[in-house]
């Protein structure tokens, strides 16, 4: 029971009437809520719009946020680690209103039915279109993992993204998935593609051996005669994270020198205003915000969270503003500078839920997604078979999608335990909802997707919970890297985020017995980043379950017990 | 045969520093003067008697060290150590290789306190810098996680 838009427009006007508004937008009383909703006004002379990891969703989607998103030691109960309600009452919004719907998972079955899907390049184009129509000069900033996490985005080698940020007019882009099509790719759409439309900047990734960099570390543009830098970091971790050998010869890291080394050279050439354009994670952009001086603004992405106003960092320099922009097309980022005479004397920022129903969309995009679409409109569009269960990945522990595909993986592969990446990137499926092929694509369209069975002992086992389950709670937000916890089928355990590496995971149980140490255990899983690899493709597994099954219930969601987090705002029982 | 002689100046002690660091050379081949002894050593404290004669340690905020936050490769971490320091050497010991002495450069007179070199590293472990200046040992550290990877993203 999708609502009309008339009906939208309505509870929006209702929604603010009762004092709902996001930081930056003025809903008034009785007028029409849609020119309200996205009538952002002009403020001062230097603009910046930003969208990141849209995961190459080119059409509108569900995707519900986190109910567990835990930040421990200094993260703790600090954006973006907070959930549902008490998401809700940072910011001041009203349970039960289209924004509500955007930022938390409150409600959601009832919410998406209500008030539709989101994202969607189309409805984005338009919205970009009207923004800038305000604001001309405005640059069009793109946080990466652009060119993976659809479909046709693997089956076009990226292309079909790249030729869709440029009909966006992205200006400026930085990467992490991207890479993972490997180097010589990377550098031929920059070469073909890009040169002359959009610049791909990283000032984080060197060529290993000769120490010198491989993309440019920033660009500047003028806005409105106002010297700009636009400074990229990509992800830094992108070689540990995923496979090596798609990069051989780069290496990344944070960088935290040669960034602030990049500020002052941005400076010096003139730049009155120094944006980083980043792909670090939400807690890494916080902690670099307080430690490099001269930056206005890091505009982040990586772990995916849409965080409604700025986070104002303190460091010797002054204060940097700490924005990240959610994922997979949902919202857009308008920030606004005032600058005279060389200083900023003031900013505004709103970050728009991009809900598909409110927005036309663009005539000239939705014409190019059909031509991307239609030679694999088949296959996309399979009805693999049905849900019962609202299907969902996002969350720092198994989501239901990953449980059906740890499922599918234990029951084709004959494994008594799954491991499955815990990836922040797919869509969410509605109960009563087909799930076509294309569904299972936005969960696993990787290019190392081969499916793995191992046989690995019980120390080794609990080895690979530790490492992971470090790479997502390390007290220090360097030594993350912004996946969630590896979602785990079969074997039962307890998680205790607030230890350190090697105390965390304690309880492991399978079938009721405590797992031994020196017992080997059949594991399936895929993505290994390891080396190539023969085999099926973890979708081909996958849909081939949904198929046999046809109607899919999640029955047993594995969570792990989770110890040591009384009153985290992080998490919230649903 | 004095234990400071074993390497001598910064060109030279970087490509020796890799060599060992890799495993490329058995210690007792590169000059006659390895001690054999501090680079077999178990343990920091012993390592850095065997080759500094003591293993007091004061922490200094002039040492600085560029090493990766988390290493992209275990076998080949590159690390820079830099001191305004006046330093007779330069150590960077891994407390918990199996063998902690990863490299030690003896410096000239009019030397820089500057080494950049790559060493291994089997598991996630402190990388301390020990500078010997005015007769005493100066240090700083640095976590460096080594990680099975994956995951992310």
């Amino acid at each position: 029971m999708n609502i009309s838009r008339r009906e939208f427009l309505q509870m929006l006007a209702v929604a603010s009437a009762a004092g709902v508004q996001l930081p930056g937008q003025v809903m008034a009383r009785g007028q029409d809520a849609k020119s309200k909703l996205y009538d952002v006004p002009r403020y001062g002379n230097v603009s910046f719009l930003h969208f990141t990891d849209c995961h190459a969703q080119l059409m509108p989607i569900w995707f519900r946020e986190p109910n567990i998103n835990i930040g421990i030691a200094s993260m703790k109960g600090n954006p973006p680690h907070l959930v549902g309600k008490y998401f809700l009452a940072k910011y001041g919004i009203n349970p039960n209103t289209p924004e509500a719907y955007a930022f938390t998972y409150l409600n959601f079955v009832e919410a998406a039915k209500k008030y539709g899907k989101v994202g969607g390049f189309a409805h984005m184009s338009t919205l970009v279109k009207h923004l800038r129509a305000q604001r001309p000069g405005a640059l069009l900033l793109d946080g990466g993992d652009t060119w993976q996490g659809s479909a046709t985005s693997l089956w076009t080698n990226g292309q079909d993204m790249v030729d869709a940020t440029k009909l966006l007019g992205v200006d400026v882009m930085t990467g992490h998935w991207e890479f993972t099509f490997g180097a010589d790719r990377v550098k031929e759409i920059i070469e073909k593609d890009l040169t002359g439309h959009m610049d791909f900047v990283a000032q984080n990734i060197i060529d290993s051996q000769w120490e010198e960099d491989v993309f440019k570390p920033y660009t500047m543009k003028e806005i409105n005669g106002v010297p700009t830098a636009i400074i990229g970091q990509a992800f830094p971790y992108t070689p540990i994270a995923n496979p090596r050998y798609m990069v051989p010869e780069w290496s990344f890291g944070i960088r935290e020198d040669k960034m602030q080394q990049t500020v002052d050279a941005a400076r010096e050439a003139g730049a009155q205003v120094v944006i980083v354009l980043s792909h670090n994670g939400m807690d890494v952009d916080l902690k670099m915000a307080g430690r490099i001086r001269g930056v206005d603004a890091i505009m982040g992405g990586h772990t995916h969270d849409a965080v409604p106003k700025p986070v104002e960092v303190k460091n010797p320099g002054g204060i940097t503003l700490v924005i990240n922009s959610g994922s997979n097309g949902k919202f857009l980022s308008v920030l606004d500078f005032d600058v005279r005479k060389g200083k900023i004397r003031g900013y505004r920022y709103s970050l728009l839920p991009i809900f598909a129903n409110l927005l036309e969309p663009d005539a000239a995009m939705a014409k190019y997604i059909d031509k991307v679409r239609e030679p694999f409109k088949e296959e996309l569009e399979e009805e693999l078979g049905t849900t019962d269960d609202l299907l969902y990945r996002r969350g720092n522990f198994n989501g239901s999608f990953d449980q059906l595909i740890l499922d599918a993986l234990m029951e084709e592969q004959d494994a008594e335990i799954a491991f499955s990446p815990g990836f922040r990137w797919g869509v969410s499926v509605l109960p009563g909802e087909p799930i076509t092929f294309e569904h299972v694509m936005t969960q696993t369209a990787i290019t190392y997707p081969t499916v793995t069975l191992n046989r690995a002992t019980g120390e080794t086992i609990k080895l690979i919970l530790e490492d992971v389950a470090d790479n997502l709670f390390n007290a220090d937000p360097y030594y993350q890297q912004g996946g969630d916890m590896v979602r785990v089928g079969g074997l039962k355990f307890s998680i205790d985020p607030t230890k350190t590496i090697g105390n965390r995971i304690t309880d492991m149980e399978l079938d009721g017995k405590p797992l031994q140490a020196n017992k080997k255990y059949r594991v399936a899983g895929w993505a290994s980043v390891e080396k190539p690899r023969e085999g099926r493709p973890v979708w081909d597994v996958v849909a081939e379950y949904i198929r046999e099954k046809e109607n899919v219930k999640i029955n047993d969601l594995n969570l792990p017990k989770i110890k040591g987090i009384a009153n985290n705002p992080g998490i919230a029982d649903l | 045969m004095k234990r400071r002689t074993f390497l001598k100046g910064t060109v030279a002690g970087g490509m020796l520093g890799v060599a060992a660091s890799a495993g490329l050379l058995a210690p007792r081949m590169v000059l006659a003067a390895w001690p054999e002894k501090a680079f077999k050593a178990k343990t920091v404290d012993d390592a850095l008697n065997a080759l500094l004669g003591t293993s007091d340690l004061s922490e200094s905020g002039d040492i600085k060290i560029k090493a990766p936050d988390i290493a992209e490769n275990g076998a080949v971490v590159p690390i820079t150590v830099s001191t305004d320091m006046k330093a007779d050497s330069i150590s960077v010991v891994i407390a918990k290789n199996p063998s902690p002495l990863a490299c030690s450069f003896d410096l000239g007179s009019n030397t820089l306190g500057f080494v950049s070199t790559r060493v291994k590293m089997g598991k996630t472990s402190d990388l301390i810098a020990v500078v010997k200046s005015g007769g005493k040992l100066h240090s700083a550290k640095k976590t460096v996680k080594v990680t099975i990877g994956g995951c992310g993203g």
